[in-house]
């Protein structure tokens, strides 16, 4: 098998405050295979975007944080690199995609002056025609109709769908192997969402992106990962292919997550049933999982 | 026509309608205080009827809306009438002190925004280190003393007990500058005259640098608290994720959008230097026109007080508009919303 794109092991994460120290993530394991899509799935506060700003590294600068364990980029010990190299590595190797598109764009520039920061990061030198036909043609992937106006247009003069298949075009501008949505759309219309993750999924299929898709919402996730983790409370407790995790749930709480998804996938946060004891049961593998090395 | 020539015209328009209001109030204002003006000017020792006439000639005895319309008559010709203090045309008066006031508070908005913005950008790069805590301090001490004690203290301190400025005046007498602009840094340099140049700069740091201190203290203060907040937006994650130069995302991400918010408040600052200035140039000896003002305003002198108000006004809402094209410039919503109207 050759090498993931992402290894995660035993990975462990705690805040010093005011108040003491508070452990968020207590030993998570995680692999994403070249090309794979794999969901991360947990109610709120359980632990998801830490998770993902760990992987891309900008947790570790915030002040008071512990990070321990092994994340590993495309084989390579992420927090053995230098700082300079961990940044190098961002919007080139690896990007990420956040949950409202509109305010996560900057309102005073030009989403074609966006693209062309974006494309620096990979070609510094490039010009604005060269990068403006760059990312007339990632917009024309993610079917936007006109590019060029897109591209003249600031951000709040554009749809939410709009600003979110920008947001995508933007993340995979560079051609990273790694792509991490957290909670994409979260913020919009339910069939926008929908739509623009069908979009997403064909896009990262054709440039063979691995992703890590983080939700709250398990209904979400089936149409798009090829894999699901589910997080309670900084462990992961259940582990599957999708298809698998759907026809049998195993754990106790990712039942209780699967009874929670809306009828209508997206919206709010589902209503899971009261916290129970036996959400700490230990993690279930489904079989023919593949998590190298074994997991936790 | 573009969008920026429309919002010009536009405030412009609304300019002048402020402006005859102002006119009107403050041509009301200063006929209503008590106190006959035609006695002020000619002394104690005039006649009754020296008296009389002095005040048929101003239309005193007039009533005052007739009063008001031969002032606007004037004014259409560009005559503010006479001054009684200096008996010479106010609009002399005015060419004449009118450029020392502006070259002070031009020299101390420049202050303002060359000093303060930086200060505010770094404290709110470094917040929470002792680099902002330095110029959180400064910017509250500059904030919390009115400009005439910064004058005050300033002048002891850099030019009474370690005697690196001028104490008093705009440029020391041995030189001779031909008056073209009225402006000493300019006339100066238009005459070729560097050490005059040197000199007349020397003069100028201390009182601009007092009337900024406060503009300083309030731009960093602003600037900080409003990047502070644009730090937890959103596109600032982002633009970390896309590993964009910390550099970067304090200039482009931080500071531009939150310089919206800032910038209408810097520029009200700015203007409310003019009044400011008034006792900054009461304490060195600077021959401006908000001294001026103050000294018509002592002895009634009614043309020269109603040509003050109007230009010192006129000079607030001409930086009014500037600011206003400067957010317009900036702000890609307002640029655009005057685009469909
Ligand atoms: N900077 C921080 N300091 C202290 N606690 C934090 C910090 N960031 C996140 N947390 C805590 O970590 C937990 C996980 O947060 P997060 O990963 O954002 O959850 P989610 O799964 O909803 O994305 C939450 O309980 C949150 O309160
Ligand atoms: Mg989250």
């Amino acid at each position: 098998m050759s090498e993931p794109t992402l290894l995660i092991r035993d990975l462990h994460l705690s805040f010093r405050t005011y108040t003491g120290i508070i452990d968020v993530l207590h030993g998570i394991s995680l692999h994403i295979a070249k090309g794979e899509r794999v969901a991360l799935v947990g109610e709120s506060g359980s632990g998801k975007s830490v998770t993902a700003r760990l992987i891309i590294g900008l947790l570790q600068m915030a002040r008071g944080t512990r990070v321990d364990g092994l994340l590993q980029f495309e084989g390579r010990d992420l927090e053995k690199l230098s700082q300079s190299e961990r940044h190098a590595l961002r919007g080139t190797r690896m990007s990420m995609i956040f949950q409202d598109p509109t305010s996560s764009l900057n309102p005073v520039y030009t989403v074609g002056a966006q693209f062309h920061e974006v494309l620096r990061r990979s070609a510094p030198g490039i010009g604005k025609t060269q990068a403006m036909e760059r990312a007339t043609a990632l917009l024309d992937e993610v079917l936007i109709p006109d590019p060029a106006r897109v591209l003249a247009s600031y951000p709040f003069q554009l749809s939410g769908g709009m600003n979110q298949r920008v947001m995508i075009a933007m993340a995979l501008a560079n051609e990273p192997s790694l792509l991490i949505a957290d909670e994409p759309g979260t913020a919009l219309d339910v069939t926008v969402q929908a739509q623009t993750l069908k979009l997403m999924r064909d896009v990262v299929t054709r440039h063979g992106t691995s992703v890590l898709f983080i939700s709250h919402n398990l209904g979400v996730v089936r149409e798009f990962a090829d894999r699901v983790y589910v997080i309670y409370k900084g462990r992961l407790v259940e582990q599957a292919r999708t298809d698998d995790l759907f026809d049998n749930p195993q754990h106790p709480y990712t039942q209780a997550l699967m009874r929670a998804i809306p009828r209508i996938t997206g919206g709010g946060i589902p209503d899971i049933e009261e916290a129970s004891e036996r959400f700490h049961e230990p993690l279930i593998v489904h079989e023919s999982c593949g998590e190298p090395g074994g997991a936790r | 026509m573009s969008s920026v020539t429309r919002l010009i015209l536009k405030r412009l328009g609304i300019s002048l309608i402020v402006l005859i209001g102002v006119s009107m109030l403050i041509f009301t204002i200063a006929r209503i205080i008590p106190g006959d003006p035609a006695r002020i000017a000619l002394g104690p020792s005039a006649s009754p009827e020296q008296v009389e006439v002095l005040r048929e000639k101003l239309h005193l005895n007039e009533p005052l809306p007739l009063q008001y319309g031969y002032f606007l008559a004037d004014l259409a010709r560009g005559d503010l009438g006479v001054s009684l203090y200096t008996n010479r045309p106010v609009t002399a008066d005015i060419a004449q002190f009118l450029p020392a006031t502006l070259e002070l508070v031009l020299l101390a908005g420049t202050m303002m925004i060359l000093i303060g913005l930086p200060l505010g950008i770094l404290s709110a790069r470094y917040r929470n280190s002792w680099i902002d805590g330095t110029v959180r301090v400064i910017s509250i001490l500059g904030v919390s003393a009115p400009s005439f004690v910064w004058a005050v203290i300033l002048m002891l301190l850099f030019a009474y007990f370690l005697p690196l400025f001028p104490v008093a005046g705009r440029i020391s007498d041995s030189y001779a500058i031909p008056s073209v602009t009225g402006f000493l840094l300019v006339d100066t340099l238009a005459a070729g005259n560097i050490a005059a140049f040197a000199n007349a700069l020397s003069h100028l740091v201390l009182p601009a640098f007092a009337l900024a201190l406060s503009g300083i203290g309030q731009a960093a203060r602003l600037t900080r608290a409003n990047m502070v907040e644009t730090y937890g937006r959103p596109y600032i994650e982002m633009a970390r994720s896309y590993g964009f130069p910390e550099r970067k995302i304090a200039r482009r991400y931080a500071f531009r959008p939150s310089l919206i918010p800032s910038l209408t408040i810097i520029g009200l600052d700015f203007a409310a230097m003019l009044g400011n200035a008034f006792l900054v140039e009461a304490v060195f000896a600077w021959p401006g026109l908000s001294r001026y003002g103050v000294a018509v305003i002592l002895r009634k002198d009614l043309n020269a007080i109603v040509g003050t108000v109007l230009v010192i006004s006129a000079m607030f809402l001409i930086v009014n508009i500037i600011v206003d094209i400067l957010i317009a410039i900036i702000n890609p919503r307002i640029r655009l919303s005057q685009r469909s109207t």
